[in-house]
Parts: C-alpha cells; sequence; structure tokens
C-alpha cells in the first residue's frame, strides 16, 4: 500500500470518531448519562429498580428490563414523525438484550428497570452509542452490573472495512455491523450486520468492531473515575 | 492469592477485585476464582471476604432498620408506606391498634392518614414479599413537625460517621433532633427553620463529599462558619 | 413468556453434552421440511412452509405506487409479519409487539441485503411509479425458529410469483399476454441457530428455543456470502460468532435445493 487509505473526515481505517461521554447529568433520574461521537448526540436516564405496572408485568425471578430507544423529530435531517417507528421498537429490543446479561437482574424479582433512551442527533451509531451511555446509566443508578457494556459498528465503505461509520458512511457503505461487548467476560451482547461481506471480511469487520468497544470501555471507566472520584462533574473527551 | 484494589480508591462495576480463597461480600461477586466489583464504591477486604460499600444504589430494606417513610395509601387492614425501596413497605393496623382493631368503630385513618410521615422499623422483609414495619418501640411513629431530607442509603454509614462521630457533630452545631433513616430519609427537627436549614446543608455536603477524606473537618468548618451568619 | 419445566432444560443439557439433541437430530439439521407453492391463488405468490411442526404462509402481492425519494429508480419492497393469536397459546391478539416486528425486519434484511430482487427492473417510470412488493409472513403454529421459516416461505413465494406481463408505453402500463416472474437475482437463506451447553444446535424447537443461552441468526446467499446477521438474547463469545458464520454457510449451502 503506498497510500495511506484516508477517510472523508481524514481519519484512518481504525479509527473512532471523536467521542465525549458525561454522566450524572439529570437530576430526577436515578442514574443517567450522555454521549457524543462525531456528530450522533444520545441522552440517556434510568429509573429503577421501581414498582412495575401494570402488575401482570412483574417477574418472580427477576426485575424486568424494559428499554425505550427514541429518536427526537428534530435528530435526523428529515424530520422524523414523535410515533415510534417499526426500526425503534426493533432496537429497543435489541438494546435491552445487550444490557439484560450484564444486569443482576435476579436482585430485584417484581421490580422493574427503565431505561429511556433519546437520540437527540443522529448521524449513524445510534444504537451502539446508546448502549455505551445506557451502561453508564445504569452503573450511575447504582444497579448491579458484572461489568460495563461497550459498544461500536464497523462497515465498509469505499471498499475498506472501517471502523464507526458515520452517516455518509453508512448510507453510501456496502455493510453495517454493530457489536456490543461486555469486556471483562468476552461475551458478545449484541450482534447484527446487514450487508455483503465473504467470511473473511466479515472476521476483519468484527475483529475492528471488537477493538473499537475495547477503546470505548476505556473510556467509559475514565468517564465514571473523573465524576466520582472527584466529588464533582466532569466530562471526558475521548480520542 | 491477590487483592487488586487500593484501599480507599473508587473501584468500578466489573473491576477484578481479588483473586484466590476470597470470599464475595456485598456489592461484589464471583466468578470463578476472582471476585468483582458489582457496583461504584470503595472495596476493603476483612477475613478474605471482599465487600464494596456502593456510592449509588436504591435502599435493599434489612430487618431491624430504623427507617423514615410516607403513608401512601390505607388499604383496609394495613397502610403502604414509601420507604424509598423498590418494595412498598407494608404497616398493619393490629400494630396500631392491637388485635381488636374493629373497622367498623375505628378508622385508619384515625392513625396515619395518607401524606403522613413515619419513622419505623423494618419486621421482616424477603424478597417474595414486600417489607412488614412496625411503628411499637421507642422513637417510632407518627412525625408532627420538621423536614426530610433524602439522601442515597450508601452513604448513611458516613452520615453517622465512626462510633456516632458525625451526626453528634451535626446535632450539635445545629441544636437539631436528627433522626436518620436507615433508607437515606433523614428527618431533621430544630428549633427554629434557619437551625433546620443549616442542619439539611450540612447533611447535602456529607453527602456530595462522603468518601472524600476529611470529610469531618470540612463539615466542621461549614458549620461554623454558616452558623455565626 | 411460557417458562420451561426445569427438567425439560436439563434433559435438553445434558442431551447435548453427550451430542444428542431431544428428538435425536444432529447439531447441524433441520427438522423435516414441507413445502407448498402458489396455495393462495389471489395472491400474486404464495407459500406455505412447515418446518417440523412451525407453519408459516406467506402471501406476495404486488402493487404500483411511488418509488422512495432517495431511490427514484427502484421498486419497493416491504416484509410486514404477523403472529396471529391461533398459532400459539403465548400469541396476544393486539397491534404488532417486539417479536413480530424484528421477525419482519430479520426476514426483511435477509432478502433485502442478499439483493434477492432486482429492484432496478421493478421500476416503470423513475421518480414516478414503480411496482410494490408486499411480502406478509402469516405465522400459523409455532414450535420454535420462526425466522428461518419464515425466510424460507418468502423466498419461495417470491420466486414462484407471477406478475401479469406487461409494457410501459408513454409511462403508462399496458398489461400483455402471459405472465412473468419477478426479477430474482439471489438466493439469501436464513439459518438460525441456538446455544445450549456450548454448542450451536441449528433449527432450534420450542423446547429448545426455552432452553438456550442465545440465539443467533445468519442469513447467506448462494456464493456463500454474509447479508444479514441478527443476535437474540443472550450472548456468545467471538469464537461462537465464527463458528455461528461458519456454520451457516454450510447449512445454507444444503439448503439451497429448496430456492434452486
Amino acid at each position: 500500500m503506498s497510500e495511506v487509505f484516508k477517510r472523508r473526515d481524514g481519519r484512518a481505517f481504525n479509527e473512532l470518531r471523536p467521542v465525549k461521554m458525561k454522566v450524572g447529568v439529570l437530576d430526577k433520574a436515578d442514574g443517567s448519562a450522555y454521549i457524543e461521537q462525531g456528530k450522533t448526540k444520545v441522552l440517556v436516564a434510568v429509573y429503577g429498580p421501581r414498582d412495575v405496572h401494570p402488575r401482570h408485568l412483574a417477574s418472580p425471578e427477576g426485575a424486568v428490563l424494559r428499554c425505550r430507544y427514541h429518536m427526537a423529530p428534530f435528530s435526523t435531517s428529515e424530520r422524523k414523525s414523535p410515533a415510534p417507528s417499526r426500526r425503534e421498537v426493533e432496537l429497543s429490543k435489541v438494546m435491552r438484550d445487550a444490557l439484560a446479561p450484564a444486569t443482576f437482574l435476579e436482585s430485584y424479582p417484581r421490580t422493574v428497570i427503565d431505561v429511556f433512551v433519546e437520540v437527540l442527533q443522529s448521524d449513524a451509531g445510534t444504537r451502539c452509542a446508546s448502549i455505551t451511555a445506557c451502561s453508564l446509566a445504569l452503573a450511575d443508578a447504582g444497579i448491579p452490573l458484572r461489568d460495563m457494556v461497550a459498544a461500536c459498528a464497523s462497515g465498509k465503505y469505499a471498499g475498506r472495512v472501517v471502523l464507526d461509520l458515520d452517516d455518509v458512511e453508512d448510507q453510501e457503505g456496502e455493510a453495517d455491523l454493530p457489536v456490543a461487548l461486555i469486556p471483562a467476560f468476552d461475551e458478545v451482547s449484541l450482534l447484527q450486520f446487514n450487508g455483503l461481506l465473504t467470511e473473511e471480511e466479515f472476521k476483519e469487520a468484527f475483529n475492528l468492531a471488537i477493538e473499537g468497544c475495547k477503546q470505548l470501555y476505556q473510556v467509559q471507566r475514565e468517564t465514571l473515575k473523573a465524576h466520582y472520584a472527584a466529588g464533582k462533574e466532569a466530562t471526558v473527551e475521548g480520542t | 492469592m491477590s487483592v487488586f484494589f487500593e484501599e480507599r480508591k473508587l473501584v468500578y462495576p466489573g473491576e477484578l477485585l481479588a483473586e484466590g480463597e476470597y470470599t464475595a461480600g456485598g456489592n461484589t461477586f464471583k466468578h470463578g476464582k476472582r471476585v468483582y466489583a458489582s457496583r461504584i464504591g470503595l472495596a476493603s477486604v476483612e477475613a478474605r471476604k471482599v465487600s464494596v460499600i456502593a456510592l449509588r444504589g436504591v435502599y435493599d430494606p434489612q430487618v431491624g432498620d430504623v427507617v423514615v417513610g410516607e403513608v401512601v395509601d390505607l388499604g383496609s387492614l394495613n397502610w403502604s408506606v414509601d420507604i424509598g425501596s423498590p418494595y412498598i413497605g407494608t404497616l398493619n393496623a393490629s400494630d396500631v391498634f392491637g388485635r381488636r382493631f374493629d373497622p367498623e368503630r375505628q378508622a385508619l385513618k384515625d392513625a396515619f392518614n395518607v401524606g403522613d410521615m413515619v419513622v419505623a422499623e423494618v419486621l421482616a422483609f424477603d424478597r417474595t414479599k414486600n417489607p412488614l414495619l412496625t411503628v411499637v418501640g421507642p422513637d417510632l411513629g407518627k412525625v408532627t413537625r420538621g423536614r426530610i431530607e433524602k439522601i442515597t442509603p450508601a452513604k448513611i454509614p458516613r452520615l453517622i460517621g465512626k462510633r456516632g462521630s458525625m451526626i453528634t457533630l451535626l446535632r450539635k452545631e445545629t441544636g437539631c433532633q436528627i433522626t436518620i433513616g436507615k433508607n437515606g430519609w433523614v428527618l431533621v427537627t430544630g428549633k427554629t427553620p434557619g437551625d433546620e436549614e443549616l442542619a439539611v446543608q450540612a447533611i447535602r455536603l456529607v453527602e456530595a463529599q462522603a468518601h472524600i477524606p476529611g470529610l469531618t473537618d470540612r463539615v466542621t468548618g461549614f458549620l461554623k462558619n454558616k452558623g455565626r451568619q | 413468556m411460557k417458562v420451561i419445566p426445569e427438567i425439560t432444560r436439563k434433559r435438553i443439557q445434558e442431551l447435548v453434552a453427550k451430542g444428542k439433541r431431544l428428538d435425536g437430530r444432529a447439531f447441524h439439521e433441520y427438522r423435516p421440511i414441507k413445502i407448498e407453492a402458489g396455495i393462495v391463488e389471489k395472491a400474486e405468490g404464495s407459500a406455505q412452509v412447515s418446518i417440523g411442526l412451525t407453519k408459516v404462509l406467506v402471501g406476495v402481492k404486488v402493487n404500483t405506487g411511488e418509488p422512495f425519494p432517495d431511490t427514484p429508480d427502484e421498486g419497493v419492497l416491504t416484509v410486514n409479519a404477523e403472529l396471529v393469536p391461533l398459532a400459539s397459546p403465548t400469541f396476544e391478539p393486539g397491534p404488532p409487539n417486539e417479536d413480530s416486528i424484528e421477525l419482519a425486519r430479520v426476514v426483511d434484511r435477509g432478502i433485502r441485503e442478499g439483493k434477492a430482487l432486482d429492484l432496478e427492473k421493478l421500476c416503470i417510470t423513475p421518480g414516478k411509479r414503480v411496482f410494490i412488493v408486499f411480502a406478509d409472513v402469516y405465522v400459523l403454529d409455532y414450535d420454535g425458529n420462526l425466522i428461518d421459516a419464515s425466510a424460507l416461505a418468502a423466498m419461495v413465494a417470491l420466486i414462484q410469483a407471477k406478475l401479469r406481463n406487461y409494457k410501459v408505453v408513454d409511462h403508462e402500463l399496458v398489461y400483455e399476454e402471459g405472465y412473468i416472474p419477478l426479477p430474482i437475482q439471489h438466493y439469501p437463506l436464513a439459518v438460525t441457530m441456538v446455544k445450549v451447553d456450548g454448542q450451536l444446535l441449528v433449527d432450534p424447537s420450542l423446547e429448545e428455543e426455552q432452553a438456550m443461552e442465545s440465539r443467533i441468526t445468519v442469513s447467506v446467499d448462494e456464493e456463500g456470502r454474509i447479508c444479514s446477521i441478527q443476535k437474540g438474547a443472550g450472548t456468545l463469545s467471538p469464537q461462537d460468532v465464527f463458528e455461528a458464520v461458519r456454520v451457516a454457510k454450510k447449512v445454507a449451502q444444503q439448503q439451497l435445493s429448496y430456492l434452486k
């Protein structure tokens, strides 16, 4: 390779967008977090464990984890209707499936833990950024966790496997692979893919996404340290 | 056999605390031979048991805890009391009226109504049933005046202090009666609203800086300065 | 959610540890598959697929309409799914819930990303009028693995669908004699696996789904390219992920005979 592959925004193929995370940003919520990854901005609030209504949803085996992924109408270039779309319903489900395995739900039977995600601005990678922020918000709420969950997407753009697609790369690209990782136990809790890749390309893209998750995990730790160890609010900027 | 954390340094969920012949204490869990933290807090090890005092989290009722709660509903034979836990507390009519409680002659409202604050003790609790409370006992019963300040339950031990040093300091400098609910709800009753406000601000200071060393001095300084104003 | 009896869960795990499954199948073996095509004559295409006792019916209807603004010269494919109450004691009447929405979107992605239909050939007048292909998935009997049954039925229904032969004259549709098929160019297939006791089992039965630690669906086209993946509840190790992709490629190749 005589030339170093540079993307539209100048990033290398394995470089994350600039990321900023904050925790404890809302007063009323039991836990909260905010994330910016490139131009994607997501705010998360956690309430619970708390009493569950309607009662019949309660489970004797553990807390019910309820996740609501929602995009603000002004978050996208074309205004999005506030009503929940099918995509938002599916993403709410996969996000819950990504967070539940890291959460000690069995500690709080017959309760609910509500996770509310609001995408304030969408520039691709919203479900991953959301999961990363949800994990911070759950820790902030003092919900017992096995580990933090960090999520990142890789994909293929202009024939190259790349990390952390922005909106243009996502629209024009050939593949999108969002992944969430529970790093302490090397467990994948979110995995979706759409596009066309050979088995080899898939392995390459998957490994790249895992690397991205591990980098974001470090930023999560730094964010928690900066906020709690200092005893005051702080923002940690990464990359 | 190793321990991987530093005393007085915060640990975070998923952080490896110890490996080897250790048991998992509060706010930790064991996976194979390793003990990890499950909440943000300060870790410690005693007699091979690794525990974390959590900075954040809901109130986990324990039998014998004295709590401050709010009556939120009246049943036919009991009151529902919110004690800031995901599980609503139950106070039976028989606890207050004795077993000869007759719903035809007496009304639950006569003792406690919705909105009343009470100081109660947790009589029984397991996760399959809601906590059972009692108001029979010294210093238990209806709260008639004062202010309630809610702080994270995890910070209560810091508010009490070693051998009660912090709470004694607060009571002395503000002249207030302070009843500490293990659920993080603190009842402050003072001679003047100003005294109560001083106590509440001191409590908030303790909550905000519970895990930073030198707290007692800072609180003393705060109370002496504000007290003079 | 129906809870599986603990003894059944244990039984399934014990059998897996010995290399066996509850119904005697091999780890990567499908239950008997039965396909009936064209059973709804009023639909442009239809197929009923049974995998074991799971039964799914897909109907394909074709209308004309406006294209999406960002793809003015492409036809439109829409996949919908209904978990109708008659299919299972656990399905309730009402608007689509997260399970039926996920099913529809996973089936849709396998077909769309696998480029099964050449959408450009479904354009009538760019920017104005295109063919809109509706594939509606109707679950009739739920005994595990709705995704593979639905995806297979959708593909068969699309492949055997018949459109009235037409010509475009002055931007108008003029119908001619006879029928033509939809422009099919690729043959993606969905392979769903569940992880039980560290092993991946292809085509989970209902009990295997209830006993599983996690679930993953991988869609592969006839050339072995991966076109979509969806992980369900639970977790997988990175090694599990690579294994799932490898197994899906192998099994999809074997299943191709149902389509070609």
